[in-house]
């Protein structure tokens, strides 16, 4: 056995405190170690060719390298131990950055603490046997979960390369959030006129398969290969007979809150969703629906002309095969209407969020684009008012601890500009007031777009936190601090847009169980690497991208769609994927069939396999497990051993720290 | 009958004697025994807690020591000041160790951490609304009143953690219980100017008068507190603030116990309602009948 040492400096990020001479030193004194030197980066090409050159030279079967965490450089080091024809799992790393140099600041006490962790890592990697990892199949379709610009962008980017792709909407139509948009920053192109084109692309896309009112029920399975329950949701149509003429929403007696204009105007309880909708196919809404409640009505079925109509149609659950996942379920707005006492919990009508306003201005919107103050919508069209002051509140729902929303909504600063500009366009004599706390225009030919709004439109920005809203005379009286003047202002205004904050979209945290993602305490699901792999879920082969990761705009949104679709390419592009070898092995000659092992394995990555004579013991699915030796804790006969950490090692590793430092 | 640990702070015992006596009236008729703290003293409000943060905390330390020894579980006091500060040093002393360290080594202090402080409001609230209901001898539904919370019954949040802090509805829950007609508004949670009154008496007209002004406009007849300070500014204060902002409010304040007092019969003189500056009593004989 011949191990070799190899102590980076990480320019002066380890060795500013540690003395990393001595540790290397010191590893010459360790049984086995042939070889100990120190090198300025490790991970440089000259770095690395030292290692391979020593390698060579010296004939080293066992490698330790100090420098930064394994999260990091592991695979690097892996690759390069493999081109000078070593086994990569003879590798151990000592974290001696993140673990010792960057959390400590007494130099000779850190120094003793890397010399520990090498001498473990020289006893572990003293242990360590060859491993080769297996390979599996890949399957080449993806499911792309959400149909909003994100989930479209993906999914086309996906089916551009000619493989397959199945999309997967829980509302009845794709479109997502921009669907409402009317204009969008820092152009002012018509939001529609973008989207729509994109969404009839997916419809008409021969590599991808579109299933909207549908849920994801269940996901099993591992990268290259999960197999994913779908729950078509029941729309009572018949789609293949349904033409989409809209007929059958004519005659509906019932009304409902529309969900597309958030409760602007009302629907039927058959309906389509918004004129733009794909698939264009109306959809009964059950709860409501008084033929599906009490048998009785049936007026849509009597309109429409091709039978399509179906009562009785029942929600149905298709099975799906996919290498690959992508998660791109966007987001919701802040339910400020719970949150926010001070501004009238909704009671007053003229009180609106951002969205509502969006649909105010929309063409396509229950005003047909006209602003009107909603407190005038039942009234005769003569007696309907344009606002003439109209007051926009940035960061309701975001910036804000006491309603636990600390974090920022990334759009609120661009779209209130943006209200601004097409206020005035709308009513040129209309003031229009922007309370804000920071304005936060850091993207491409945002910051012009906001001085636009304040210099050629006129919009008058205030700073300051709105501390309420009340109704006095019939107008909204706004109360809040300049704190540029330093001195409290209330101001008169017809209509008040609040800038609802950004939340992840409901239900997201229990997808993320489905999926065995992580997310954070707000529901957005997290990346394997902030910077490094932005749009890498936590579990392998699942993909993010979009507002489901964090609050985002339509760029960045739609960047990170093409980002995900490219890294899902690179994925199916394999025909095989090895898998790791650091799995659970069973011995089955220990193992007493107790199964604890397959309770507590969170990967479904555990089953019983029936010996001859009939003895049932555990079986360990190298494919799906993922080397977490949680099954390997609970095993009581010790039966199950973790590749890469068995008992044997860890045990070596925790006896090296115990022989250095008698004083432990 | 139950036993309610009850202490009354200074106001109670002087400047709104009114509320004092409507509370024990109102608690008998619930079957309740009010029973004063022994030797209960300053709650550690303004002049206290202005002077030295430590003084007010130790103050109300020791009323909360005494209901401890007297093995009380809990203690209500109907000045929201009292009850803040009593709240506001349980929770100190039961965050810092070292501050209760003190005050059990240099006072002899024993809190039971457990002990809970009501404010009356929050008490009433815990009353089933149908045993409200029952009481009821006079039809109150002639007058319409607005509901004021002021700053301390609701707030802070993490304190009081009690209703809405910033559109509260307990208080119009109890008044509506016992019939009398409650008006929507939207200055429920203002600021009344409290303490400003003595030392910047034009900002405090001017908040009192927006809040008397909104309740007029939103058709109440008179205003219903909680707080004996809410009801010094408002009533004693209300002809200086018309003085000083040329308005003519006439606008009677009445704590919640009286309101809840006259409807279950008790009379306006028993109530102590005539004891107010605005004149309550004209409108009452109009509503009333």
């Amino acid at each position: 056995m011949k191990i070799g040492v190899f102590i980076c400096y990480c320019g002066n990020n380890i060795s500013a405190t540690v003395d990393v001479e001595q540790v290397a030193k010191f590893a010459l004194t360790l049984p086995d170690v042939v070889h100990s030197e120190t090198i300025h980066h490790v991970c440089s090409e000259p770095g690395q060719n030292t290692i391979k050159q020593a390698i060579k030279n010296k004939g080293l079967d066992r490698i330790v390298i100090g420098a930064c965490s394994p999260r990091i450089h592991e695979a690097t080091f892996q690759r390069m131990v493999s081109a000078a024809r070593l086994n990569k799992y003879m590798l151990e790393i000592a974290n001696l950055r993140e673990h010792c140099s960057w959390i400590h600041e007494d130099r000779s006490l850190a120094t003793i603490k890397a010399i520990d962790l090498v001498n473990m890592a020289v006893c572990k990697v003293s242990r360590h046997k060859v491993l080769y990892p297996s390979q599996v199949e890949i399957n080449p379709r993806t499911l792309v979960i959400g149909g909003g610009i994100a989930g479209i962008q993906a999914a086309l980017d996906v089916a551009e390369s000619g493989n397959e792709v199945v999309l997967v909407e829980r509302e009845p139509s794709i479109g997502g959030n921009m669907a409402r948009l009317d204009k969008v920053f820092p152009t002012l192109d018509c939001s529609g006129c973008i989207l729509a084109p994109k969404m009839v692309d997916v419809a008409n896309n021969k590599h991808i398969s579109l299933h909207t009112y549908s849920e994801i029920e269940k996901v099993t399975g591992f990268v290259g290969n999960f197999k994913v329950t779908i729950r078509k949701k029941a729309r009572l149509i018949d789609t293949a007979k349904c033409t989409g003429c809209g007929a059958c929403t004519l005659k509906c007696p019932i009304k409902a809150p529309s969900e597309f204009n958030l409760g602007l105007d009302s629907r039927g309880a058959i309906y389509i969703p918004f004129p733009q909708a794909v698939p264009h196919i109306p959809v009964i809404d059950k709860t409501i629906c008084p033929m599906v409640l009490k048998g009785k009505c049936g007026l849509c079925q009597k309109m429409c002309p091709t039978q399509a109509i179906d009562y009785k149609q029942e929600d149905t659950l298709i099975e799906e095969s996919f290498g690959a996942i992508i998660v791109a379920t966007g987001y919701e707005l802040v339910d400020w209407k719970k949150l926010y006492g001070e501004y009238g919990h909704g009671r007053y009508p003229n009180v609106i969020s951002s969205m509502q306003y969006e649909r105010l201005l929309s063409a396509s919107g229950p005003t047909g684009g006209h602003v009107i103050l909603p407190s005038d919508f039942k009234k005769p069209h003569a007696e309907q008012r344009e606002p003439k002051i109209i007051a926009f509140v940035a960061c309701v729902g975001s910036r804000d601890e006491k309603v636990g929303r600390p974090y920022c909504s990334g759009v609120c600063c661009m779209y209130t500009a943006k209200y601004a500009m097409l206020t005035k366009e709308h009513i040129p004599a209309a003031e229009v007031y922007i309370f804000y706390m920071d304005l936060r225009a850091a993207g491409k030919s945002y910051e012009e777009f906001v001085r636009r709004a304040q210099e050629k439109y006129g919009a008058r920005y205030i700073r300051g936190r709105v501390s309420k809203i009340y109704e006095r005379n019939g107008r909204m009286v706004i109360m809040s601090a300049d704190t540029l003047l330093g001195k409290q202002v209330q101001l008169e205004a017809d209509l008040v847009v609040l800038a609802a904050g950004v939340a992840s979209s409901s239900g997201a945290n229990q997808l993320a169980q489905k999926l065995n993602i992580s997310h954070d305490q707000y529901g957005f699901f997290i990346e394997s690497h902030p910077k490094l792999r932005p749009v890498e879920a936590s579990t392998a082969g699942i993909f993010i991208c979009g507002a489901c990761q964090g609050p985002k705009d339509i760029p960045l949104s739609v960047a990170q769609a093409s980002s995900a679709a490219a890294k899902v390419l690179g994925l199916i592009s394999h025909e095989k994927l090895e898998t790791s070898p650091l799995v659970a092995e069973v011995n089955i000659n220990r193992c007493i069939g107790c199964f604890r092992c397959l309770e507590v394995c969170p990967f479904t990555a555990i089953e019983k396999q029936e010996m001859r004579g009939g003895a049932w013991v555990a079986r360990v699915n190298p494919a799906l497990c993922q080397g977490c030796g949680l099954c390997n804790a609970t095993c009581l006969p010790g039966a199950i051993s973790l590749n890469g950490f068995t008992d044997d090692q860890i045990l070596s590793e925790v006896e090296a720290i115990c022989l250095v430092n008698p004083e432990l | 009958m139950s036993v309610q640990a009850y202490f009354p702070g200074c106001s109670l015992e002087s400047s709104s004697r009114e509320f004092d006596k409507s509370t024990h009236l109102v608690c008998k008729a619930l079957d309740i025994d009010l029973k004063e703290l022994p030797d209960w003293s300053c709650c550690g409000a303004h002049a206290a807690h202005h002077t030295r943060h430590n003084l007010s905390t130790i103050l109300s330390a020791r009323n909360l020591s005494i209901a401890t020894k007297e093995g009380y579980d809990s203690i209500m006091a109907p000045c929201p000041a009292c009850y803040n500060r009593l709240k506001s040093a349980q929770i100190e002393l039961a965050e810092c160790d070292k501050k209760q360290a003190a005050a059990r080594e240099d006072f002899n202090f024993q809190i039971n951490p457990d002990l809970r402080v009501f404010s009356i409001l929050e008490f009433l609230a815990g009353i089933d609304k149908a045993v409200l209901q029952a009481k009821v001898k006079k039809n109150l539904k002639e007058l319409k009143v607005a509901a004021y919370y002021g700053c301390l019954l609701v707030r802070p949040p993490k304190l009081v953690n009690f209703d809405d802090p910033e559109s509260p509805v307990t208080m119009d829950e109890i008044l509506t219980a016992v019939g009398a007609t409650v008006v929507p508004w939207d200055y429920k949670v203002q600021c009344c100017g409290a303490s400003l009154s003595v030392s910047d008496p034009d900002i405090q007209a001017k908040l009192c008068a927006d809040i008397l002004e909104m309740a007029k406009l939103a058709g109440a007849q008179a205003i219903v507190v909680a707080c004996p300070l809410c009801h010094a500014n408002l009533d004693l204060k209300q002809g200086q603030i018309n003085r000083r902002m040329s308005t003519h409010y006439d606008i009677p304040i009445f704590y919640l116990t009286q309101i809840i007092g006259l409807a279950w019969g008790f009379s306006p003189q028993e109530l102590e309602i005539d004891k107010h500056m605005v004149d309550s009593m004209s409108l009452l004989t109009a509503v009333l009948k």
